[in-house]
Formats: structure tokens, C-alpha cells, sequence
């Protein structure tokens, strides 16, 4: 496959917003609430939508017979460029809208950033998908802080939550070799500055000290990332070349 | 005024074709079939969702699978509207809840059954979606308003669902060897289950006659039944694919297909909780609810501290 950093960049953002997708409609029938178990599928829908246009620009610029589904279900785990933070089990409701807040509120920084990159391609999809990004920084948040100072036990299992994830949340301020659009490490102050507003009033804190797990965005992953895959490429995989 | 002259009001209303509101007077087994129906209906769009969303990680393209997720959660949603159409004659949803978990209440049977190739997407649209439609036309026009006017909201989206499924089995149809061979082997497995969806037999039907005096429903099971079979023996014929019934012949003189016998030993087990997935359905919808208990409880105790904060300021 044809390389240059414009492509593993766009495949990086599309593998990002397609893992979490895909995790996210895991909880689709399965909700803790009706009108929740409709908010999250929709988050998963328009992720899904985010990462359909990625991959669709990538495979404009790869050219050949690359098609957003090529990309999505052909690509082995070595390939998949996604934030590791993206592909973690989903756990228990708190654990899925703190990926939920974590990974929003980061992609929020980096869409306004994207916006206004020189690629028109990229900065149309990101000023395109900020919007659905909004509500979900809202959204999530609000989940935050309700459960983070909502009873006893949702605190508690708030704090299992970020010792669980907060490792995966430093690769997304370490920029890989392609990743020269936006500066990531420029978004990490501002982040972290937002996350702990949200922190702060959900009584919750940031871990001081904590080792943070690399490799995501060059294909190095956890586990779960090849069960994932499994599923997702299922039917490609066992009928090459059908068409669906 | 005596109870008699409430009723003769209530059913001159209903024979002038006047909708049923919340606030109007109506007849207690009136209130509790609306109640049994709406919030059977409501249950069956909620574990609806299970068998479908059983292939939202694995569908074949991103475009099916965008598909796919907006329409289970479309029906996350007719769930939603009709939980609410049926709280309006005094039952709240988490009653009604409890009784599906508790299997006083039932949904329909046809979910009870597995989902086990892609296949089964376009077949579920195109026969399920398909055999519900024509029921839910007919409750648009039901007699109690909010019932009404929640199923015309559904009909738009559900007339789409099916020819969604449709079109999956469609493009199966014309794919390779192992694709038709997969959507036939669909058709197979869901045709006699949605021929089920209609009901007993006029003949068997305890609930059909009050329910037509009352306009709850419009036509009678086997009215509907016979509706969906003459529409899908046609288009099967746009699929190249066959319907598992030997006994599926037009006759001229009826003016309909003549059809086999259905199983209704099988019917019966499957809604006394005997088909292959009542046991897993019903427990996916339990295990949901209590493992959401401390998220809703947390809810609950964030919203008032919420209000105690806003008092003291």
C-alpha cells in the first residue's frame, strides 16, 4: 500500500473514530436507560460517519482500488493506527463515558486545530464533525460529573475507571512521524486544564504520577485490538471480493 | 349519569370515529387492553433490538453498518414513544418494565428467534418489518388517540426498515453462489415465524372481538395474514428466491394465494418461552437493567443534590 504521512495520518483518524465506534455500539440494546442506550448508539453513529469520510479521503489519495471498506476491513492490527485509548473494553457505564469524555474532549482541541490546516479535505471534515464532537464533550461531561458525585458506589467505580484509563490518554499528546498537521503536544496543557474543571466538579482528581502506555498510532496495540478486528472483518474476510 | 350512559358515549364516539383521549371516560377493560397491546408492542421494540443488534460489530461494509445502527436505534426509539403513548393510561414504564423481566408481560415471538447469518438482516426487514407494517398501518388508525398518532410516527420509519431489508437481500440475490445460497436459507428460516407474527387463527383468537367493536384493531388476524402473503409471493419473485411453502399457489377465484398449514405446536411453544431464544432475550434485557441500577440510582442522587444545592443558594 501506498505510504506518505498525509495517508497514515488520515488512516489514523479514521481507525481512531471507527474503533471507538465501534465500541460504542456495543452498548446498542444493552443501555442502562433507554434514552442513554440512545445517545451512546448515536455517538457511535456519528463516529462512524467521521471515520467514513477519513476513509474515504484516504483512499482519494491512495488511489488504486482503496475504498473506505478496503481500509476498514482488509488492514491487519499491525496497520491500524487508532489511539489505545479507543479500543479499550467498554467495562461498566463509567468506564464507557470516561473513555467517552476523555477522547471528545481531546478531539475537540485537535478538530478546531484541524479546521483551520492547510489540507481543505481534512479541515471540511473536521469543521463538519466539531459540531456532533460538542455535544459530545457535553454529553459525556454531564455523565461524568453526575456519576463522579452521584452516590457512593458510582464514585467509586469513577475512580476504578480513570486508574483503568488513564494510562492510554498521554499517547494522544506524543505525535507519531506523520502526525505534523497539528501539533498535538501543543493541545496537552489545555486539555488536561479542561478535563480537571470537569474533574474538579465531579470530585473527582487527576492521577499524579502514572506511567503512560505508547504505541497506538504505530500499530503497536493492546490485546483487544485484535478481537475488534475479528469482528468487524468477519465477512470480508470470509467472502473475499462479495459485494454487500 | 349512570355507567351504562358512559358507555353508550364511549362507543358512539368510537363509532363515529372520534379518537379515545387520555381524559375521557373509558371502560376498564378498554384501558387494560390498550395498556396489555401498547406496552406489549413497546416490549417488542426494545428485545427487537437484541436480535438485530447482534450483527452491528460484524456487518460488511460501513455503509451497511450505518445502516444497520440507525435502525435498531429507530427502534430504541418507536420503544420510547410507545412507553409513553401507554403511560398515559396510568402505567409507568418502569411497571411495565418489571413486567416484561418478570414474563408477565410478553413482546412478540418472533424476536425469540436467532440471527445467525447477514442474511438475516435483510430477511428480518423484508418479512418481520414487513409483516409488522401491515399491523401497524392498521393501528394508525386505532381508536385511542396517543396509540394513533405515536404508530404513524413509527409507520414512516418502519416502511423503510423494510425496504432497507429488502434491498440487503437484493444485492444478496445477485451476488455469488454462497451469497443467494445465504439469503435463501434466510427466507427459509423467518417466513413461518412471520406468518406467526399475525396470531392465531379468527377462529383461536380470544382477544379479536371486543378488540374490533372497540376499533383497537381494524381487520382480523387472518385478514392481515392473507394481506402479507399476497404481497410477499410477489416479490420473492423480484429476489429469484423461492417461499418455503409447497402449498403457495394463486387462486384465481379467491383472488389470493392459497398457502400451507402453519406449525402452530411450534407457535404455542415459542410463546409459552420454548422457542431458541426466549431464555437468552429476556435475560439480556434483565442483565441490562440491573447492571444499569447504580447508574440510574446515581442519577437519581446527583439530581438532588442538584435541586438541595439550588434551594440553599
Amino acid at each position: 500500500m501506498m505510504n506518505s504521512p498525509l495517508i497514515d495520518y488520515t488512516l489514523h483518524l479514521a481507525d481512531t473514530t471507527l474503533i471507538l465506534s465501534q465500541r460504542n455500539a456495543e452498548w446498542c440494546g444493552h443501555g442502562p436507560i433507554l434514552e442513554q442506550d440512545i445517545a451512546i448508539t448515536n455517538i457511535s453513529l456519528d463516529l462512524l460517519g467521521q471515520s467514513r469520510n477519513f476513509y474515504q479521503y484516504a483512499a482519494t489519495l491512495i488511489g488504486g482500488d482503496a475504498s473506505e471498506d478496503s481500509l476498514a476491513y482488509l488492514r491487519k492490527e499491525r496497520e491500524f493506527k487508532n489511539l489505545l485509548l479507543v479500543e479499550q473494553a467498554n467495562g461498566d457505564w463509567g468506564q464507557t463515558i470516561l473513555r467517552q469524555y476523555l477522547y471528545s474532549q481531546f478531539q475537540y482541541l485537535l478538530f478546531e486545530k484541524l479546521q483551520q490546516c492547510n489540507d481543505a479535505q481534512l479541515a471540511a471534515i473536521a469543521a463538519k464533525s466539531i459540531k456532533e464532537t460538542t455535544y459530545h464533550v457535553r454529553w459525556s461531561s454531564e455523565w461524568v460529573i453526575r456519576l463522579g458525585d452521584g452516590t457512593e458506589e458510582s464514585h467509586t467505580r469513577m475512580l476504578k475507571a480513570i486508574d483503568e484509563l488513564w494510562r492510554y490518554t498521554g499517547e494522544m499528546f506524543v505525535p507519531a512521524a506523520y502526525e505534523t498537521i497539528v501539533e498535538v503536544s501543543r493541545l496537552k496543557n489545555e486539555w488536561q486544564q479542561k478535563v480537571m474543571n470537569i474533574f474538579s466538579e465531579a470530585t473527582l482528581s487527576i492521577p499524579e504520577k502514572m506511567f503512560m502506555q505508547n504505541g497506538g498510532k504505530n500499530g503497536i496495540h493492546t490485546e483487544q485490538l485484535g478481537y475488534i478486528l475479528t469482528d468487524l472483518q468477519y465477512l470480508q474476510r470470509t467472502y473475499p471480493g462479495a459485494e454487500w | 349519569m349512570p355507567v351504562q350512559d358512559f358507555e353508550q358515549l364511549f362507543q358512539k364516539k368510537i363509532d363515529n370515529e372520534v379518537k379515545i383521549e387520555p381524559k375521557d371516560w373509558m371502560p376498564d377493560a378498554y384501558r387494560k387492553t390498550n395498556i396489555r397491546q401498547i406496552s406489549q408492542h413497546a416490549h417488542s421494540e426494545i428485545v427487537g433490538m437484541l436480535p438485530e443488534g447482534n450483527w452491528i460489530s460484524r456487518a460488511p461494509s460501513l455503509k451497511r453498518k450505518a445502516i444497520l445502527i440507525a435502525k435498531v436505534q429507530d427502534e430504541a426509539g418507536h420503544g420510547l414513544y410507545l412507553y409513553s403513548a401507554a403511560e398515559t393510561l396510568g402505567m409507568s414504564r418502569e411497571e411495565m418494565i418489571n413486567d416484561l423481566h418478570s414474563g408477565k408481560a410478553k413482546y412478540s415471538s418472533i424476536f425469540n428467534y436467532p440471527t445467525l447469518t447477514w442474511a438475516d438482516m435483510g430477511a428480518v426487514g423484508w418479512l418481520v418489518d414487513g409483516a409488522a407494517i401491515l399491523n401497524q398501518v392498521m393501528l394508525c388508525r386505532t381508536s385511542y388517540g396517543p396509540y394513533a398518532r405515536a404508530m404513524v410516527r413509527i409507520c414512516k420509519e418502519e416502511s423503510f426498515h423494510q425496504r432497507q431489508g429488502f434491498e440487503t437481500l437484493l444485492v444478496l440475490s445477485r451476488g455469488t453462489d454462497e451469497q443467494k445460497a445465504m439469503c435463501q436459507d434466510a427466507i427459509n428460516r423467518w417466513w413461518w415465524p412471520s406468518l406467526m407474527m399475525f396470531g392465531p387463527k379468527d377462529s383461536e383468537s380470544t382477544n379479536s372481538d371486543q378488540s374490533m367493536k372497540w376499533k383497537i384493531k381494524r381487520k382480523t388476524n387472518d385478514e392481515l395474514r392473507q394481506q402479507f402473503i399476497d404481497m410477499a409471493a410477489e416479490q420473492v419473485k423480484v429476489l429469484g428466491m423461492t417461499l418455503p411453502d409447497e402449498k403457495l399457489k394463486w387462486n384465481a377465484e379467491r383472488k389470493h394465494y392459497d398457502f400451507g398449514e402453519i406449525d402452530w405446536n411450534e407457535f404455542w411453544n415459542v410463546v409459552k418461552g420454548n422457542g431458541p431464544c426466549n431464555k437468552q432475550r429476556l435475560e439480556a434485557r434483565r442483565k441490562a437493567h440491573e447492571e444499569g441500577q447504580w447508574v440510574r440510582e446515581a442519577a437519581m442522587a446527583f439530581a438532588e443534590k442538584r435541586r438541595s444545592k439550588q434551594k440553599a443558594a
